[in-house]
């Protein structure tokens, strides 16, 4: 939670987003955590988080100080940027995760430079030569790529709940290794996500005669 | 302890919704936003601009007769110009009459007559109008003004907006959508939770909105549109086909006559407007001692828009899916703009929403009204009511081989906010060039430029050991701020900014000084107007005066100073000083003096006669 700070007005103890004392906005909390006033777990009450949001909006948004101090409105603008961009990334569950991830010194691998992951070589492979085949015209390959996008999906979905426990054993636990883990499995969903995604782009371009 | 409210100020804020066409100015009456209506009644004026041979400027209703006949020296949906280069409008130039002057590379310049204008300078004159309308309607100086764009408008369109409103001397507190006003409008006193589809389709504009409406919060979920599609693509298809039926039938090609294109429109417009309600119209147009007639069904009509029409689809569709609603789960669709008259508009937004549009408002009024609520919520007059809007390009910057790398996406909403480090790839590198980009596309080559950022005068390091924070961030009026600091030493870093369209703040300062001036010209010819209906007063009152028994009786002398106040006021009227023609009235006012004191006591005694009687 957020600590305790000098307010810039008053010169008074406070904490939050505005002063106890003298009621002046205040800089916002960089951590999107500690600016909801909510504890830093994977699984969120997404109608709570959705209540703050609406509830902060209310109070922080540049509308609101159009007829304030020049710093006043700029502390506004700049809460209400934190405000809303922390809600895209808490918002959903993987956003969340990699936000978290990212704020405790984990470097997010950016999918470019991702390797195959080992135990998907040999089906990536198979993947890519009917991707190939169907590009050149081949419409033989559709029906082994329709195979193949179900097989991927249920993937996804299978490590969807993976995920999903690993958030819970993390809430519990706050255990880094298990961030190690959840790091891991975050990568292998992005690599078969873009593998549906690829899949799904060549169907929907290829029209059957 | 209280709060404080600092610099609250009970000026009134208006709302303006300036348009390709028409363009309205509101304002909150109490709890009620009212259009404002110009001294000829109209409630719209139109967004057409003139510059008279005597060099005085034409705005509005008397504008529109000058279009026909001195087109060279009008011009009208300037709107489409906005914060665009040369390079962007190649196609509306084959389409509108506009004369685009040299060095238009970066802002067109627009050639009226003799003299030249930039496209935020031209919506100054129109916003000018507006604040003149609503100075003498309110009786109060109006110096604040939320003003709306379309909902796709860029980067660039929005400044130039911004900047035009400062030429014309007005602080815009906000942009705003204007579906999304639209909606404000609509939402006032309606339902307090639900999903409703703004589909806004104006003169040269579309654009679609979904918002979700929470307990007098709304917020956008998704937008769409085209910034070049509207009103005008109907009118230009209807004169193209007519000009090339006159050129059948008339062996002659009229589209180079200025005079006889603008005749044309007129005529097309007119048939267009009634087809929204008749099942055909009659085009009638003569030129020349020659005429054109030609009937149009509405299904004949239909057929020719229809591709037009379509264009507004696949928006509307991309809109939904992005909101991550079904069609279904849209309990409202409203409609804006003047172009929703078409009854094959109505079909289609009907037929894709499954729901019948709501027409309540006048499609012409509602954007503007909606400005006016929002200047009420910046006023602190409307608490409950918020508006939550989104960014409708993504924001990206060039990386390694002409790639774009998003860093705020599109439908994010604003303030929103993304930080990026950069570091050098010399040893003792000083400067770094960031390329800043708006659009959806790959390749930097496929998006639109907005500016160049060169941040400079780093400390020589080895390669990779500098860092530099940069701040992008999307204010609430979609316009992007960049700040940059040094990591290492916190210190704030400079940088260059080059936007590759627009104005420099400098040459925005130097026209809005220049409309003072002219403000001035015109404040002085106000004066000299105002000052001669005294004199005309004056004189008058004394000429009766000297018909009368009070005047033989006056001294020799006092005579000749009242027909020598009366020649020296008569030789200065016609100069340009009022000041001069003011001091003369008011000798003339003290020569006459004892003569209207007589007159008045000759007077008191008939009327004292008269009660004897």
């Amino acid at each position: 939670m957020a600590a305790e700070e000098i307010c810039w007005k008053c010169g008074q103890l406070f904490s939050g987003h505005f002063c106890n004392a003298c009621g002046a906005i205040q800089p916002p909390a960089a951590n999107y955590f500690d600016f909801f006033e909510l504890p830093p777990h994977l699984n969120l009450d997404a109608a709570e988080l959705e209540k703050r949001f609406y509830a902060l909006s209310r109070r922080l948004h540049p509308d609101v100080f159009a007829r304030r101090s020049e710093r006043e409105q700029r502390y506004s603008l700049d809460a209400t940027a934190v405000l809303n961009d922390g809600y895209r990334a808490l918002r959903d569950p993987i956003n969340r995760a990699e936000y978290l991830l990212k704020e405790s010194g984990f470097d997010i691998g950016e999918q470019k430079s991702n390797p195959v992951p080992p135990e998907l070589l040999e089906e990536v492979f198979e993947l890519n030569m009917a991707l190939e085949d169907l590009r050149s015209g081949d419409s033989d390959a559709a029906p082994q790529l329709e195979d193949a996008r179900t097989k991927f999906v249920a993937m996804r979905e299978h490590i969807d709940r993976d995920l999903s426990a690993k958030f819970a054993a993390y809430d519990e636990s706050e255990s880094r290794e298990l961030l190690t883990e959840i790091r891991g499995v975050l990568n292998r969903r992005r690599y078969v996500r873009n593998l549906v995604n690829e899949v799904e782009k060549a169907l929907s371009g290829y029209v059957p005669n | 302890m209280f709060q404080i409210d600092f610099g609250e100020s009970s000026e009134t804020v208006v709302g303006i919704d300036l348009g390709t066409t028409n363009s309205l100015v509101a304002y909150m009456d109490a709890a009620t936003p009212r259009v404002i209506r110009g001294e000829d009644g109209d409630n719209l004026v139109p967004s057409i601009v003139s510059l008279a041979p005597n060099g005085e400027i034409v705005v509005g209703n008397p504008a529109r007769q000058m279009l026909i006949d001195r087109p060279d020296r009008t011009v009208y949906s300037a709107k489409r110009l906005m914060g665009r280069g040369i390079g962007d409008v190649q196609d509306e130039l084959k389409l509108f009459p506009f004369r685009v002057a040299e060095g238009s590379e970066q802002v067109v310049r627009i050639q009226l007559g003799e003299k030249q204008f930039t496209p935020p300078e031209i919506a100054a004159f129109v916003l000018r109008q507006l604040k003149k309308n609503a100075e003498a309607a309110l009786e109060t100086q109006v110096t604040k003004a939320v003003i709306t764009v379309p909902a796709y408008f860029n980067d660039a369109q929005r400044q130039a907006t911004k900047d035009a409103g400062r030429i014309a001397g007005l602080e815009v507190l906000r942009l705003v959508n204007e579906p999304t006003a639209a909606a404000l409008a609509y939402g006032l006193d309606k339902r307090k939770k639900g999903t409703v589809a703004v589909y806004d389709l104006g003169g040269g504009t579309f654009d679609i909105s979904i918002l979700k409406l929470h307990d007098g919060i709304f917020e956008v979920l998704a937008t769409n549109g085209d910034t070049h599609l509207g009103g005008d693509d109907i009118d230009n298809l209807l004169i193209h086909i007519a000009l090339e039926d006159i050129q059948s039938e008339w062996g002659e090609d009229l589209s180079i006559h200025g005079e006889a294109v603008q005749t044309l429109r007129r005529a097309v417009i007119a048939a267009k407007e009634s087809l929204s309600f008749l099942p055909s119209a009659q085009m009638e147009f003569a030129f020349h001692g020659k005429t054109y007639h030609r009937e149009i069904t509405r299904e004949l009509f239909d057929r020719l828009i229809t591709g037009i029409v379509d264009r507004t689809l696949g928006p509307c569709r991309d809109c939904i899916r992005d909101a991550g609603v079904s069609v279904e789960q849209i309990d409202e669709v409203v409609l804006v703009g003047g172009s929703t008259r078409i009854p094959l508009v109505r079909s289609a937004v009907e037929k894709l929403f499954r729901a019948k549009p709501h027409t309540d408002l006048n499609p012409d009024e509602v954007v503007a009204l909606g400005a006016a609520v929002q200047a009420g919520i910046l006023s602190g007059t409307l608490e409950d009511n918020l508006l939550l809007d989104v960014t409708p390009l993504s924001l990206g910057i060039e990386t390694m081989g002409g790639v774009v790398s998003k860093i705020i996406h599109r439908n994010s909403t604003i303030p929103a906010s993304a930080s990026e480090s950069f570091t050098t790839s010399v040893d003792g590198q000083r400067n770094v060039l960031i390329n800043v980009v708006q659009g959806e596309r790959e390749l930097v080559k496929d998006n639109r430029p907005l500016a160049r950022f060169d941040l400079k005068d780093i400390d020589p390091l080895p390669a990779g050991m500098a860092r530099i924070e940069v701040r992008f961030l999307i204010d609430a009026n979609g316009i992007l701020n960049v700040t940059a600091r040094d990591a290492r030493t916190g210190k704030e870093q400079s940088m260059d900014v080059r936007p590759m369209y627009g104005l420099t703040d400098e040459q925005v300062e130097a026209m809005y000084k220049a409309s003072i001036d002219n403000a001035e010209a015109d404040f002085h010819a106000r004066q000299l107007a105002e000052v001669r209906v005294d004199a005309d007063a004056i004189l008058a009152a004394t000429e009766k005066a000297r018909q009368s028994d009070a005047y033989t009786d006056l001294p020799e002398e006092e005579r000749q100073a009242i027909a020598k106040a009366v020649n020296e006021l008569l030789l200065l009227y016609h100069g340009q000083d009022h000041l001069q023609i003011r001091s003369k009235i008011e000798e003339l006012n003290a020569a006459t003096m004892t003569l209207a004191e007589n007159m008045m006591n000759a007077a008191v005694k008939g009327a004292l006669k008269g009660t004897k009687l």
